[in-house]
């Protein structure tokens, strides 16, 4: 009894053995078309880039490339809520195929996973202000107060560059308040996450006129070794650069202000 | 001044960071920094003594609203949190207060955050000092009070020149303990981005993360900062020393 119950545990733990050695011999582009399904890590809180509708799906600019993306390898889309902390793992562990989560692609990263060339996006930080500052260059916030968030790393950078005198809080709701409430003329933080303030109507008669500084390129992210599945997504990039596909989705999504690293894209590829 | 920099710029280099001797950017935030810790404990502790005066005054008072006044104040601030204080002051009641607009269309509060800060931190550390201030005056015999008014003192005059004389000297180690604590409260100002001690010290260490060096930097400048406020109190209470008062 007891021999056949051990057997039985080896002869399991073999198949398992067996099939896991399998999944990674095999191509990921090979089972993505086999099952159909391309799984897709997305934000689902971050709008204008990934967040939830009222009725529960995800959507935003990213599980549009997504679907986009899927529709080009000929299968099926679904996708998984990932956050900062979870979502390269996520890609590691095989429970996600690509990765489009507003990831920035730094040195660090890329050892763990795959970025594909070329980058998609792009986000440094930039300043809301009142539309009626009318601020036309960064010049015009020197000396003013301009609220922040503490421990941000362009902080320093910020104040040493433009000459702004920051009022840090510790959190974006407090940093928010304090805007709303006139205790400082801007709100200095990631571009991107602007974007998605500006979208709110509470903050209408707000803008972020400026140039977005200390630029970093996001990048969508593969296995390690997935270079089948690599080199498709290195085509579907180059075919959004092309036809301009990320700048409709900015505007699709209420995006005010086309980023720079993606005009700049996609000049080079409508031009070359 | 370039020689004791580089000596900093290479203790840097060799692991121990302390960017407020060599770094201009660095050494101006954190030296106003210190400044602002300082500005705002001398504001408090004057304020929160005045208000630990006058509050006592008004418990013993015969007039009922008065002493309703002072207990309903020290019931409301000794008994809530300092940060939530200081964030209702800052985020909440200023709203409700009359606003400038300026040119933006941005409606300004009239008091910044170091103004809110000296406020809501005075009125906490004032309601401990009101209960310690009547411990004081609790101390002297009614006989005192008698005999003042038999010699033709007004209730305030007495107060003024005979109970609280006394009572000073009488509360002054529990005076000096509260004054120490709100050396420390005033770190909470940085909730309100006021530019404190702690604030800048927060700001240098996410851009160099020097966590240890500034933490140990700062535990070292509130000693020396507590320290003189208490070897400034020691002498007071020796000064002030009445032979056959209290011990």
């Amino acid at each position: 009894m007891n021999r056949r119950v051990i057997l039985a545990g080896v002869a399991t733990l073999a198949l398992i053995g067996l099939g896991a050695g399998h999944s990674q011999a095999a191509d990921e582009l090979q089972q993505i078309t086999q099952k159909g399904v391309l799984t897709v890590g997305v934000k689902a809180d971050y709008p204008p880039f990934g967040f939830r509708e009222t009725s529960g799906n995800i959507v935003g600019i990213e599980p549009d490339l997504a679907r986009d993306l899927a529709k080009r390898l000929g299968v099926k889309v679904s996708f998984v809520p990932v956050v900062a902390s979870n979502r390269i793992q996520f890609l590691q562990q095989g429970r996600i195929d690509v990765l489009i989560a507003t990831t920035t692609n730094t040195k660090e990263r890329a050892k763990q996973v795959q970025f594909v060339s070329p980058n998609y996006y792009a986000s440094g930080y930039n300043v809301m202000v009142p539309k009626a500052l009318k601020a036309t260059s960064w010049d015009a916030l020197k000396g003013k107060t301009v609220c922040a968030i503490q421990g941000s790393f362009y902080n320093r950078g910020a104040s040493e560059k433009f000459g702004l005198q920051l009022s840090a809080f510790a959190g974006v709701a407090e940093a928010l308040a304090a805007l709303q409430q006139g205790r400082c003329v801007g709100f200095l933080y990631d571009d991107t996450a602007i974007e998605g303030q500006l979208l709110k109507s509470q903050w209408s008669s707000y803008d972020m006129p400026l140039e977005s500084q200390d630029a970093e390129p996001w990048g969508i992210a593969v296995k390690n070794g997935a270079d089948a599945l690599g080199a498709k997504v290195h085509d579907a990039i180059e075919a959004w650069n092309k036809d301009g596909t990320i700048l409709e989705l900015e505007k699709k999504y209420g995006i005010k202000h086309p980023s720079a690293f993606v005009v700049k894209a996609h000049d080079a590829a409508t031009k070359g | 001044m370039s020689g004791f920099a580089s000596f900093f710029q290479h203790l840097a280099a060799s692991g121990i960071d302390l960017p407020y001797f060599y770094d201009p950017f660095d050494a101006a935030r954190f030296w106003h920094g210190l400044l602002v810790t300082i500005e705002l404990s001398v504001v408090t502790i004057a304020a929160s003594t005045l208000i630990g005066i006058i509050g006592a005054w008004m418990q013993a008072s015969r007039m009922g609203g008065a002493r309703a006044i002072a207990n309903i104040y020290v019931e409301l601030f000794r008994n809530t949190p300092p940060l939530v204080q200081l964030y209702f002051f800052y985020f909440g009641l200023s709203t409700l207060l009359p606003t400038i607009q300026n040119a933006y269309g941005q409606h300004l509060p009239l008091l910044g955050g170091f103004a809110w800060a000296s406020l809501s931190l005075s009125l906490y550390a004032g309601s401990f000092n009101v209960e310690i201030f009547r411990s004081g005056i609790e101390a002297i015999p009614n006989a005192t009070s008698e005999a003042a008014e038999s010699l033709g003192f007004t209730r305030i005059k007495a107060y003024q020149h005979i109970i609280l004389p006394l009572a000073v000297r009488i509360c002054l180690p529990a005076l000096t303990n509260n004054l120490v604590n709100l050396i420390k409260t005033t770190t909470l100002a940085y909730a309100i981005a006021v530019p404190e001690l702690l604030y800048v010290s927060g700001q240098i260490w996410s851009d160099r993360s020097n966590v240890p060096e500034m933490m140990v930097t700062l535990l070292v400048i509130y000693l020396i900062l507590v320290g003189i406020l208490v070897a400034f109190m020691r002498g007071l209470e020796r000064a002030l020393r009445k032979p056959g008062l209290g011990t």
